[in-house]
């Protein structure tokens, strides 16, 4: 540092390197200044409001008592207070009477919509258009009924098909006749006489019914009685890709069978409140979510 | 090239270093203020200001003409609601009022910076304040060394007066996104909004700061506009100039009010820098402190008129026209026609929009999983999620008629849909069509919607959509 100051007057801080390279004393610009301290009072007086120095375990909480978890939990009593008129709704309606209501139909979907994808959508496909060997939602073909009571005790409970393998009860023939009558029968056709002749002796109607529509009864209000049998002589075939390799293989090898290596699967697992998984008894889905379920399925396309 | 050139060419080099300045705020630029036609036409172009602050007392239909309103997301001008579904002429207003300053500027040069930017008017008004107040700049100067507690006491109305000034801004600005009146009785008794008081509070801290200190620092080193604005120049562009063929070389006048033999018109008396706003010197030419005010030819033009010269050494002029180039009418320059082309664009588009704000609004969805569904009975079902958008205040209760492949069969569409008022009402509907009649993969099928207003107007809208099947 030069004692004598070679460039005097022109403000500099006589911090002088290789005889000419010196420090100047310019002040940064007044606009400048002002955002400078502008920033360091902002930084005072945010850290007076709000939680911010690491003292210890804890950071300061700042004047204003707010916590980032606080404010999380008013929004989420928020959106629970508006939601509870709702829900109280649904918990005292019936499913009939929430359908009446397109207010409450609407949050109902919105709703239930969540839980359907969390639930039903792995093998009934995202807008219940089902996958191979599930079945479809979308339509207005009921194993166990379509019926609100019916579609609650479905979820509630949980089904399991059953139909026995015929591989070694029928002939060959006879597993011919039959899968080419319900190829008849699905396209609308009276179906043959040799088949409609097997269908009743060989034991086949005690389920699918006596007219093949897989109903047994029918109750007066409306409300059937199946086993959970298909309807034969619908468009509709249980397991896909339907027509007479299908139907074959389902009679030779029936549903659910134990020991029979090509059986069809055909379960619902239970998805009410007590559902039970390997004998532990584990919470799913209480009466309130099912409710919901069941006005979405319904609104899937086949309730209507 | 010869030693002399050589040094002339170098010492050239080194004037320019010396002319060249940094406005960085250091000092307050106490511009005097003169009477003059630009002066008037400035205050003129300011006032449009007022429709800022009164704009939000104008009524309309018994509510406020134009309601900005948030909470509700309804947008109301005048007649017209505009709701957000409608944002899409957002972006072509902004497109409008972006060319519309490209165009300005093209032609005319910085106009909106001169005469219409709010940093401008407002620091224009707070400077009138100030001269008010605390006299002309000489005085203002004197007052800028005076001990403390001197300035504070002369100072204080000032800064009061524009505390004021820059509430009264927050105010009106908030003004128009809630109801004024309500405003007024709600603001003091501590009613208002929590959103209100913060707007307020900025706006207020904004204007003081901006317009009673930044100033002409904001347009140097803040606003985007004005470094955008510079490149939009071209040599054809008119803007406040100094005629330096005529003015140079300038000297002062002798005793007795004669110029030397030789001498240009300028007489550097200074009065051009003096009354700048910016601090800028207009005779070292186009330069980006410049906002276009021309305070600096009325300034001149009273010089000129004092010592009997002709007016317009510092004049509206282009390049083109102070170096003897010939210049080119506007309707002959590109620029103006891209931009004039751009601009009506988006005008037509802005009016197509308002004209075809419909009241009532059918937007259709088609189900995409599953596309359609196989009934028992061979028929196929399509399902549709309709959103009605009904615009009016009151509620309607809309029929929907659905036409398409013969044999169609509609549900969910029994009763008429109950359309909440300024909401989107959704719906279900299940279009199912016979085996019979699935000629393609695809079909049009059309959904017509129908209401009748509480006075008898008849809304209606359609819209198509598409009717899916398995391939034949
Ligand atoms: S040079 Fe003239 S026109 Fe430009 S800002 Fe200054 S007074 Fe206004
Ligand atoms: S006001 Fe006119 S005469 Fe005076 S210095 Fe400026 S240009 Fe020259």
């Amino acid at each position: 540092m030069a004692d004598h100051n070679p460039f005097p007057g022109e403000n500099n801080t006589g911090h002088i390197w290789d005889s000419d390279l010196r420090e100047l004393q310019n002040p940064p610009p007044r606009w400048w200044m002002i955002g400078f301290w502008t920033s360091i009072l902002w930084v005072i007086g945010y850290t007076i409001l709000y939680p911010s120095w690491p003292v210890g375990e804890e950071p300061t909480p700042g004047i204003l008592g707010w916590t980032q978890i606080e404010e999380y939990e008013r929004g989420v009593a928020q959106i629970e207070a508006r939601r509870a008129e709702f829900e109280s709704r649904i918990g005292a309606l019936g499913v009939e009477e929430i359908l009446a209501d397109p207010g409450l139909t609407q949050y109902t979907l919105a709703s239930a919509k969540v839980l359907f994808g969390d639930n039903c959508a792995a093998c009934h496909g995202s807008g219940g258009q089902g996958n191979p060997g599930y079945p479809v939602l979308a339509d207005d073909d009921w194993l166990y009924g379509g019926s609100t009571a019916k579609l609650t005790e479905t979820i509630t409970q949980g089904r399991k098909g059953n139909m026995l393998a015929h591989q070694d009860i029928l002939s060959a023939e006879e597993v011919d006749t039959l899968a080419r009558w319900t190829v008849e029968m699905s396209q609308g056709e009276p179906g043959s006489e040799a088949g409609w002749q097997l269908f009743s002796t060989k034991g086949c109607s005690g389920c699918h019914g006596p007219t093949a529509n897989g109903v047994l009864a029918e109750l007066p209000g409306g409300e059937v009685i199946t086993v959970g049998a298909a309807d034969l002589t619908d468009r509709i075939w249980r397991f896909e890709p339907g027509g007479y390799e299908s139907a074959r293989h389902t009679i030779l090898y029936g549903v659910n069978q134990s020991g029979v290596e090509q059986t069809r699967e055909a379960v619902m697992p239970a998805f009410g409140p007590t559902a039970r998984v390997e004998d532990v008894e584990i919470r799913r889905l209480d009466p309130q979510e099912i409710k919901k379920l069941v006005v979405y399925v319904r609104l899937l396309g086949g309730g209507l | 090239m010869s030693s002399r050139d050589r040094a002339t060419e170098v010492e050239g080099l080194y004037a320019e270093a010396a002319q060249w300045h940094v406005n960085a705020g250091g000092e307050t630029i106490h511009a005097k203020r003169l009477a003059g036609r630009w002066r008037t036409f400035k205050w003129l172009t300011a006032s449009v200001w007022l429709v800022f602050f009164l704009g939000p007392y104008v009524r309309w239909d018994g509510r406020q003409a134009v309601l900005f309103d948030i909470p509700n997301r309804q947008y109301h001008l005048f007649g017209a609601t505009v709701l957000p579904q409608d944002f899409w002429m957002l972006s072509l207003l902004l497109l409008f009022f972006a060319i519309l300053l490209a165009v300005v500027t093209a032609v005319v040069g910085r106009a909106w910076c001169g005469y219409f930017c709010f940093q401008t008017v407002w620091t224009d008004v707070f400077t009138w304040i100030e001269e008010r107040l605390e006299g002309p700049p000489a005085a203002r100067r004197r007052l800028d060394q005076a001990p403390f507690a001197v300035r504070l006491r002369a100072r204080l109305p000032k800064h009061l007066l524009w505390l004021v000034i820059g509430w009264f801004t927050g105010f009106s600005f908030v003004a128009w996104f809630v109801d004024a009146p309500t405003l007024w009785r709600t603001f003091f008794t501590g009613e208002a909004g929590v959103a209100a008081y913060v707007t307020v509070a900025l706006f207020t801290a904004g204007t003081y700061v901006l317009a009673g200190f930044l100033r002409e620092q904001v347009c140097f080193w803040l606003c985007p506009y004005a470094r955008i604005q510079g490149v939009m120049l071209d040599p054809t562009t008119l803007v406040p100039a100094y005629d330096t063929g005529r003015g140079e070389p300038r000297g002062r006048l002798r005793r007795g009010g004669e110029a030397a033999a030789g001498q240009g018109d300028c007489i550097d008396c200074n009065q051009c820098v003096a009354v700048c706003p910016t601090g800028v010197d207009i005779r070292q030419g186009q330069q980006e402190g410049c906002i276009t005010c021309a305070l600096c030819i009325d300034a001149c033009d009273q010089v000129m008129d004092k010592v009997g010269k002709a007016r317009g050494l510092i004049r509206y002029a282009s390049l083109d026209e102070l170096e003897g180039r010939p210049t080119r009418p506007l309707a002959l320059r590109p620029r103006v026609w891209l931009y004039g082309g751009i601009l009506t664009l988006a005008l037509a588009g802005i009016v197509y929009g308002l004209a075809s704000l419909a009241a009532l609004d059918l937007k259709v969805l088609h189900e995409r999983a599953p596309l359609f569904v196989r009934l028992s009975d061979g028929s196929i079902q399509n399902r549709y999620t309709l959103k009605l958008l009904n615009k009016t205040p009151d509620p309607l209760a809309v029929e929907i008629r659905v036409s398409g492949p013969p044999g169609l069969e509609v549900s969910g569409l029994e009763r008429p849909i109950q359309a909440a008022a300024g909401v989107v009402t959704p719906a279900l509907v299940f279009v199912r069509v016979p085996e019979s009649a699935l000629a393609a993969e695809q079909q049009p099928v059309v959904f017509h919607a129908e209401a009748r207003r509480r006075d008898g107007q008849r809304l209606d809208t359609a819209r198509e959509s598409v009717f899916i099947a398995p391939a034949p």
